[in-house]
């Protein structure tokens, strides 16, 4: 395989503020997914940085940005990602096992936590013995495990059905509310831009526009086809 | 210059306590029984049949150290020569080439089987990086694993082959050998067959590991289901 050099990101500047609920929109291949990974710390970027609680993190070591990643940042993807061998409780704690906190408050928080998502009675559950949504559920309950300070979702609705989709939307955006967790998403998925507060459209790795909720017009006939 | 802003992070750790490495090595063996047994199984093999020559040859050893010679003259029949006094029964070297090839394959198999692990365990790995694991601690995980792994299949392989071995002397020597045979000298044989087979073990997964540990999470996300 060659590797070839490709410029995914032209010169995004952007500033989230914590507890925004915030979308990045655009075709595939604009560089979402990139931009994504970047203020996740899952890829670097190889010139510009990104900047979380004044922290550059392109600057970080690989021991850093796994305390970043574990304590700062939860993740959400659009395929779930629950660890197949573990219980819905095992996958919640597993961030705070890594995060150094004692085994009984780990359940505690773990179960509060499902609880926070409805999932208290299937604690004891397998992945493949629960449904997307709630896989999607543990998923998220797994991601507030550490307190962090952003979520960032990748296309969180992208397997799920229509109604499915729309309890996970209102979930997080629950979450973002109540916790004050900044929230940003990577999406295709209209009901989204409803609960957003700002909507970014990326288009070939530039900021088309920047969407305040007020400017949004959706048309509702639109929702539904995807 | 442009100076470098290295943060100060209070209170920065990531861990992962031993024990809980191994509960969480124990659940991903037991939840994939079949493939461990796949993985396994090359080990268990390999290990039955060096312990097999081990203890055959402590048979042998013992039986010619005795002073049965209705016992030693079976051992003539078997085309064993019994060496003079004072020297010791040893391999030859088709046996030695033989037990050398046979734990390369059993090497071979395991790098190969766990390879496949790993592909098959891409997204968990990343999905575990995502949520702050340290490379060192996949390593630890896949290690902790191969240890368990070698420990049953080396153990069981062991057993097997010790337990054909002295089958095998009792049809061929008649009853009387059991009266013969050091008990201690079988147990050092089957014991040192375990600790190659963990050995074995360990150098199997070590590149699979390592490769998994090196992953990017990206990279693994990216994985196929």
């Amino acid at each position: 395989m060659g590797k070839a050099v490709v410029q995914v990101l032209k010169g995004i500047d952007l500033d989230i503020k914590a507890g925004e609920y915030v979308s990045i929109m655009g075709p595939s291949g604009s560089g979402k997914t990139t931009l994504f990974n970047m203020i996740g710390g899952l890829d670097k970027p190889s010139s510009g940085s990104v900047y979380i609680d004044e922290i550059d993190i392109s600057q970080l070591d690989a021991y850093e940005l796994a305390w970043l990643r574990c304590r700062k940042i939860g993740y959400i993807f659009q395929t779930f990602n629950i660890i197949q061998v573990m219980t819905a409780l095992e996958n919640v704690t597993l961030p705070m096992v890594f995060a150094g906190i004692p085994d009984d408050e780990a359940r505690e928080r773990g179960m509060d936590l499902l609880d926070l998502v409805g999932l208290k009675k299937r604690f004891l559950h397998k992945p493949f013995e629960l449904s997307g949504g709630q896989q999607q559920r543990v998923a998220i309950a797994r991601a507030l495990a550490n307190d962090p300070a952003i979520i960032l979702a990748d296309e969180p609705t992208g397997n799920l059905d229509l109604t499915t989709g729309e309890e996970i939307i209102k979930l997080l955006k629950l979450l973002s509310r109540e916790k004050g967790v900044t929230i940003i998403s990577a999406t295709h998925d209209l009901k989204m831009l409803n609960v957003s507060d700002r909507v970014i459209w990326i288009s070939d790795g530039k900021i088309e526009k920047i969407e305040k909720r007020e400017e949004l017009s959706i048309s509702l006939g639109r929702i539904g086809e995807k | 210059m442009q100076e470098k802003t290295k943060p100060n992070l209070p209170q920065k750790q990531v861990v992962l306590p031993f024990k809980k490495s191994v509960e969480i090595a124990v659940k991903s063996i037991k939840s994939r029984f079949f493939r461990t047994l796949i993985t396994t199984m090359s080990l268990i093999l390999a290990i039955s049949f060096y312990a097999y020559i081990k203890v055959n040859l402590d048979i042998i050893s013992s039986i010619a150290a005795s002073n049965d010679q209705t016992a030693i003259q079976k051992l003539s029949l078997q085309g064993i020569e019994v060496p003079e006094e004072g020297r010791a029964l040893g391999l030859s070297p088709q046996e030695r080439w033989i037990l050398f090839l046979s734990l390369l394959v059993c090497v071979v198999g395991i790098v190969n089987t766990q390879l496949m692990a790993v592909a098959d365990r891409f997204r968990e790995i990343g999905t575990m990086k995502c949520l702050g694991a340290l490379d060192r601690f996949i390593l630890r995980l896949f290690l902790i694993e191969a240890v368990l792994q070698g420990l049953i299949g080396s153990a069981l392989g062991g057993a097997a082959g010790a337990v054909i071995a002295f089958l095998g002397a009792l049809i061929k020597y008649g009853s009387s050998v059991i009266g013969l045979i050091s008990l201690n000298q079988i147990l050092t044989s089957v014991l040192s067959a375990i600790v190659l087979g963990c050995l074995l073990s360990i150098v199997g997964v070590l590149y699979p590991a390592l490769l998994a540990a090196k992953m990017q999470p990206v990279e693994a996300m990216r994985g196929r289901d």
